[in-house]
């Protein structure tokens, strides 16, 4: 995909204008635009659903790897504590699931911006100058950040490494766990129970699945971080555009 | 050459009568998961196919595997088994010795070519050209060799054979090796565990007797008849961990109460063995119920994955040993503290660009 060097010169624009058609984040054609609809509805939908989903499954995960103190509420017959927390991983990681895959079909018939997150423009020379620039504007190297209509590149990567691949990597070693308890012969045994001698053994699943988790929990904690630093330090709407959709800018300068 | 006699004519000729045979063919089927209709196809076959000889050689193993296989549980099942296995050569139940005892090995191979079954009971090391383990003035790994040349198929006892275990636990100085790696052109089914259940060991090798080809294996190359589930989804105190009723310390209250042993680090949750249905001695118990956690000793790399009392696995590719908790936490940290020392320099960076506007203005 070519990133489209910033033009000597674009018409503006009426404010509040639906251009869908303007170049992939790391193309900064987005000056002069005072708001763009980026996120469409179910890309915005689906970051928050995604977000509850994580947070429901960490809390849950962290509680079945180091369960809660042991309860006395009845006979075990009629107690069912581990058996509830376990209920709840699994039921939101199948709205984790249909939301991925939901997804991962808007990103074939949305908006290019849609598309971001599952694609990286590794080859594009300039898309890395500007992970560069990104990196040294987080260094304090840089005195302001570019704009952006959709992530900028730092953001498009990090989230394809740690939301794209990250939840992906969840699901099949997630779904492979399920498939030990399904039995090998159901088809969730059938369709993910390879991961199992692949990675070494069950143990070694779980470990994987453990520090998977820690992978998002880090990634949550730098992007919530990031998305509120940049809302007030960059130069565009972050977190309202997760919302309505739309970036609005808070200059005109070019770049 | 006088054709190879029957089961049937072995057994009779070992003293067992029709009676203890009959008793013994449904004894199998049960075992085996079959159908009473099964019973007299089992005696039928037995009674009319060449018996099936099995080599039985020893690499670097601790002979646990021989061990549990002379107390299979019924003393039945484990006379007509062992009538069935050439004894001619095993290190632990042979008469001969020495020379003698190499030479009947290679009688055994010879006579039977292509037709008998390779029980290999631990691994060959390769480092040194295989001299941490020699037999008969040779490296074991040249027997195993010449054993598996002829073999119909291969059977891999215990988790030194099927994965390597104690002996190629890191930093493995031998190269212990587990034996797909150097049997690459026969099938192997595992049958791991340290050691094995004996009535799983009788059973694989009865099935493979009498019906004359493998059990169903699953992914890793066990029966999956007995390694198709993990103690944790047959385990008795499985109530108890749904129930989120956890032994908390030894000793304590819950553990006399019989609770889930989890917290204790079992490893049950990722283990695949039948011990939570068979049992061990006879079905008496099995180490959960005698009121320790399973130790996963029958997957692979069980010496390699940490403490037997802690069910999350160690990383040592971080220099020392932690767990993903660990590893997770103090990257979380540090990440963190990130993130506040730079939202500081931030709200700095932001005021001193202020104040110079200000003072440009
Ligand atoms: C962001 C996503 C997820 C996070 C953070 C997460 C976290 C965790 C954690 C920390 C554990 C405990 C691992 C251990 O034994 O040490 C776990 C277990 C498990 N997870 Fe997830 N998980 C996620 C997604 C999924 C998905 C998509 C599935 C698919 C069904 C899944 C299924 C399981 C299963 C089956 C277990 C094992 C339960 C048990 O041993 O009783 N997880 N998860
Ligand atoms: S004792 Fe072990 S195998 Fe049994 S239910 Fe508890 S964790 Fe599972």
């Amino acid at each position: 995909m070519s990133i489209p060097q910033p033009g000597p010169f674009q018409p503006a624009p009426s404010r509040k204008a639906t251009v869908t058609d303007l170049p992939l984040g790391g193309a900064r054609g987005a000056r002069r635009l005072t708001a763009v609809y980026v996120y469409e509805v179910p890309v915005r939908l689906w970051h928050w659903i995604n977000a509850f989903a994580i947070v429901v499954l960490c809390i849950t995960g962290y509680l079945i790897a180091s369960p809660l103190p042991t309860m006395q509420i009845g006979e075990a017959a009629h107690q069912f504590v581990m058996g509830y927390v376990r209920f709840t991983h699994f039921a939101a990681a199948m709205i984790l699931i249909v939301g991925f895959a939901a997804r991962a079909y808007w990103a074939l018939v949305g908006n290019h911006h849609a598309r971001q997150i599952f694609t990286l423009p590794l080859f594009n020379f300039q898309w890395w100058k500007e992970v560069w620039h990104e990196i040294r504007w987080y260094a304090f190297l840089e005195r302001q950040p570019r704009k952006y209509a959709g992530h900028n590149p730092l953001a498009q990567l990090a989230m394809f490494t740690f939301i794209t691949l990250g939840v992906l990597f969840m699901i099949v070693t997630g779904l492979a766990l399920y498939g030990e308890g399904e039995g090998a012969l159901s088809w969730i045994g059938r369709g993910f129970g390879w991961v199992i001698p692949l990675a070494g053994g069950s143990q070694m699943v779980h470990s994987l699945h453990h520090l998977g988790m820690w992978s998002i929990v880090i990634f949550t904690l730098v992007h919530i971080y990031v998305a509120v630093r940049e809302d007030i330090m960059s130069r565009q709407s972050i977190i309202s555009t997760m919302i309505s959709g739309q970036r609005t800018f808070k200059d005109d300068r070019p770049d | 050459m006088p054709p190879i006699e029957t089961f049937y004519e072995v057994m009779r000729k070992q003293g067992i009568t029709r009676r203890s045979f009959m008793k013994y063919c449904s004894l199998t089927a049960s075992a085996l998961g079959l159908g009473p209709s099964f019973v007299p196809q089992i005696a039928h076959a037995m009674e009319t196919k060449p018996r099936t000889p099995v080599v039985w050689v020893s690499g670097l193993e601790c002979t646990c595997c021989s061990e549990s296989f002379i107390r299979g549980a019924h003393p039945l099942a484990k006379d007509v088994v062992l009538s069935m296995i050439s004894l001619d050569y095993n290190h632990t139940l042979m008469a001969a010795a020495g020379h003698h005892a190499e030479a009947a090995l290679e009688e055994t191979l010879e006579k039977y070519k292509g037709n008998y079954i390779l029980a290999v009971e631990g691994n060959p090391p390769l480092n040194e050209d295989g001299m941490f383990c020699i037999i008969g003035g040779r490296p074991f790994l040249d027997q195993l060799k010449r054993a598996a040349e002829g073999a119909k198929a291969v059977i891999a006892w215990g988790a030194c054979a099927s994965y390597g275990c104690v002996q190629a636990a890191k930093p493995n100085p031998t190269r212990a090796t587990p034996i797909h790696e150097v049997i690459t052109d026969k099938p192997i089914i595992r049958v791991p565990g340290c050691p094995p259940i004996a009535e799983v060991m009788t059973g694989v090798i009865t099935y493979m007797l009498t019906f004359d080809r493998l059990p169903e294996l699953d992914r890793q190359g066990r029966p999956a008849m007995f390694y198709g589930q993990r103690i944790h989804d047959k385990c008795y105190r499985r109530a108890h961990f749904d129930a989120g009723q956890f032994v908390e310390s030894w000793d304590d209250e819950n553990a006399r109460k019989g609770y889930c042993l989890y917290k204790m680090g079992c490893k049950g949750p990722t283990t695949y063995n039948a011990c939570s249905t068979i049992g061990w001695n006879d079905g008496t118990s099995f180490p959960i119920q005698s009121g320790h956690g399973c130790i996963g000793c029958s997957e692979d790399g069980f010496w390699d994955q940490g403490s037997f009392y802690n069910r999350v696995t160690d990383l040592t590719q971080f220099g020392v040993e932690a767990n993903a908790d660990q590893i997770g936490l103090a990257a979380t940290g540090v990440v963190g503290a990130g993130v506040a020392i730079h939202a500081a320099i931030s709200a700095l960076k932001a005021a001193q660009n202020r104040a110079a506007l200000r003072e440009e203005a």
